[in-house]
């Protein structure tokens, strides 16, 4: 446990409790779901997770969450991935390579344009 | 700056700690590098997330905001596998209670502004980060290290702060006469001993900011060179005492309280005494003497608590808000908390909004509010859209006003100008359906079963009132009992050695000086008005009855008849006026008769 020995030492422990307070209440706007199934694994998921991750790095982006999920249920197209962007209704990516990530970033959450190629298309209703 | 997408609170409360959450961390950190997350995911230890007892070691994951309760070393790896790298929630690890949100306060109500309630429901009290998220310990951070003890008491006395207890003394010029005393070691008590009806505002801080009351204490023991202090809370107020003792445990890890606190030469230690929840041990001698183990009797005062107090050393005793209040003050400055207020009265203060009005519970508004901005701005205005007929400020102690005093400004002089008072802040709001003999007989049994016994004028004095009270209630009362009452009032208020006795007659005094007819018309028209007291109404059945027997069927002691669909009757000898009847007609066609 930190023990508080001058004001210094209480700004540290300011600013850690203000991050965490910030991660707790903190809803981002772009919300980009892997999917982590054996299959998708087995599809290089995790390198596509990986990827995501260093180009937000790269850029500095806040307000996107990377976040993980079971399998979608769509073995064929793994690695498969749904990007919700504020209220808009979810878009789905199938085989999503690193390559396409970077894609999907650049063009889909940078400048809103989704990226037709890897598009799986969702039964309208 | 490094992006994690999941980071992942670990609590290492000691509680967890001995459960084994050090080891969990380091499981974690392990499992972690060996699937190559461990650039993706953070840990973070943090002092406390759900109580030790009923979670174990847990933690949350975020973004999912997923708690994961009682876990062990093993649970780990396959926690990481699952969670972390598949990201799949594992359901038997999750905790089975969601954790409790305190949200009891809600969003603050026009025209309030909380100084005092700022951080409830806001932070977790559990856990002192959060605390100090809100600068909280900056400004005793800010005291130690940069002020003399004259120098703080000269601030708060700048500020106006008057204590919070009821009789609104200056605190700082408190702080100073204990400073004075040439007598070591000195003591700190902070009243907790909330006992008014209906008033729960020093509950809400306990319980949601106790480090603001710790904080508080600190400052005020530096102030006064106390090297201990004492906070004393009922038992019946369980949560408060659990959040109180979590908070002051945090406070020792942190070397916020013991030795040397923040590296100077002051050090000073708290404690948590609990009282059995007697009314009486509000007042300071008798709080005192419990706290010292002894029967919660009071003494004659001088020699005042300043001199003699805790173990027959110079003590200083102060209500749980105005302690909250202090670090506010010397963060934000004197002349801030004096902005706010009255001329007399500055700040703000709490009040339990209680009785027939829309919305009850707490507030904090600046003092100078009018009653009827109060009662109709920030309460929402009398129930059921009924007429309001008086208020009962000041707890039991207090006394009642009417309409005439609605646009009163709320502070301390106003209120004991017009025969009442502060107190802790309790309202008691009554509509016109409310008997005012009734209040003050419900009043005086509480004061009379409160009472300790010590001195006569209070033990037999209030037991009298009450039986005056209780006699005119059940319309036995004559002319001569008013009179009687009036003086036996005048006689416990005089002779009562503590502010209990002195206080208790207030109610009666209050509703015989503004509802006197009220009291002539129940002893000499053996009539209750607002047709509350039982001996003096009774109940019946207008032709507006369309004979449902539904009055018939609920009556407790069978006292109704009649015919189906034919109008019924009461047997007025055999009802026992319970009024339920009334309160079953689907018709309104069971009138009450005074």
């Amino acid at each position: 446990m930190p023990t508080v020995k001058s004001l210094e030492d209480l700004k540290r422990i300011r600013e850690e409790a203000l991050k965490k307070r910030e991660i707790k209440t903190n809803q981002s706007r772009v919300q980009i779901i892997v999917g982590m199934g054996t299959p998708g694994i087995a599809a290089g998921a995790r390198d596509t997770l990986k990827e995501f991750l260093s180009f937000i790095e790269e850029k500095g982006l806040t307000d996107i969450a990377i976040r993980q999920t079971g399998s979608f249920g769509l073995d064929a197209m793994e690695p498969v991935v749904k990007v919700i962007i504020g209220d808009a209704a979810p878009v789905m990516y199938g085989k999503v390579t690193p390559y396409a990530a970077r894609q999907i970033m650049e063009l889909h959450v940078l400048r809103g344009k989704v990226v037709e190629a890897n598009l799986i298309p969702t039964e309208a209703k | 700056m490094k992006f994690f997408r999941s980071h992942v609170l670990v609590s290492i409360d000691p509680q967890c700690l001995e459960m084994g959450a050090r080891e969990i961390v380091d499981a974690l950190n392990t499992e972690l590098a060996d699937w190559g997350l461990a650039d993706e995911v953070q840990i973070l230890e943090t002092s406390r997330i759900g109580d030790p007892a009923r979670f174990g070691p847990d933690l949350v994951v975020y973004p999912e905001n997923v708690h994961y309760a009682n876990l062990t070393v093993d649970d780990i790896p396959f926690l990481v596998e699952e969670h972390f790298l598949k990201g799949r929630v594992v359901e038997k690890f999750r905790a089975q209670e969601t954790l409790i949100v305190d949200e009891e306060l809600g969003a603050p109500k026009a025209k309030e502004v909380r100084v005092v309630l700022r951080n409830c429901g806001k932070i977790d009290p559990h856990n002192i980060e959060e605390y100090i998220a809100e600068d909280g310990y900056r400004a005793l951070a800010n005291v130690l290290t940069g002020m003399t003890p004259e120098e703080v008491i000269d601030e708060v006395m700048r500020s106006g702060l008057r204590g919070r207890g009821g009789a609104g003394f200056p605190a700082a010029r408190k702080w100073q006469l204990c400073r004075q005393v040439p007598d070591n070691p000195k003591y700190l008590t902070c009243n907790a001993d909330e006992g008014d009806p209906g008033a729960f505002m020093n509950r809400r801080v306990l319980e949601s900011d106790p480090h603001s009351v710790i904080e508080g204490m600190i400052i005020a023991a530096y102030a006064i060179g106390a090297s201990m202090g004492y906070i004393y809370c009922r038992a019946e107020y369980p949560i408060a005492v659990a959040n109180l003792n979590i908070a002051i445990e945090q406070a020792r890890e942190f070397g916020l309280l013991g030795e040397n606190i923040f590296g100077t030469d002051f050090s000073f230690d708290l404690e948590v005494r609990m009282g059995a929840g007697a009314f009486v041990c509000g007042e300071e001698t008798a709080l005192i003497a419990s706290i010292e183990g002894k029967r919660g009797e009071p003494r004659p005062r001088p020699p005042f608590p300043a001199v003699k107090g805790v173990w027959g050393k110079p003590t200083n005793n102060n209500n749980v808000e105005t302690y909250a209040v202090v670090p506010q003050i010397l963060l934000r400055g004197a002349d801030w908390y004096a902005s706010m207020g009255t001329e007399k009265s500055k700040g703000t203060k709490t009040f339990a909004i209680a009785g027939d009005v829309v919305h009850t519970g707490l507030i904090e508004v600046p003092f100078g509010l009018s009653l009827r901005e109060v009662i109709f701005d920030v309460g929402g205005g009398i129930k059921d859209g009924k007429k309001f007929k008086a208020i009962q400020t000041g707890g039991p102690m207090g006394g009642c006003l009417v309409e005439e005093h609605l646009d009163l400004p709320l502070d301390y002089e106003a209120l004991t100008a017009a025969g009442s008072m502060m107190g802790s802040g309790g309202l008691i709001i009554m509509d016109d359906e409310t008997c005012m003999v009734d209040i003050a007989r419900f009043f005086m049994e509480f004061t009379q079963e409160e009472s300790c016994g010590k001195c006569t004028p209070c033990r037999v004095g209030t037991r009298r009132i009450l039986d005056l009270l209780e006699k005119i209630c059940n319309g036995k009362g004559t002319l001569a009992d008013i009179d009687q009452l009036e003086l036996l009032c005048d006689e416990v208020m005089k002779n009562s050695l503590c502010g209990l006795g002195q206080g208790a007659p207030n109610p009666v005094v209050s509703t015989l000086k503004h509802f006197r007819e009220e009291y002539i018309a129940h002893v000499v028209d053996k009539k209750c008005p607002a047709k509350v007291c039982r001996a003096l109404i009774r109940y019946e059945i207008t032709p507006a009855c369309t004979g449902c027997m539904v009055c018939a069927r609920n009556c407790p002691v069978e006292a109704i008849s009649g015919e189906k669909r034919q109008m019924h009757v009461i047997d007025d000898k055999t009802c026992i006026r319970c009024g339920i009847c009334a309160q079953v007609c689907n018709f309104s066609s069971v009138a009450v008769l005074s």
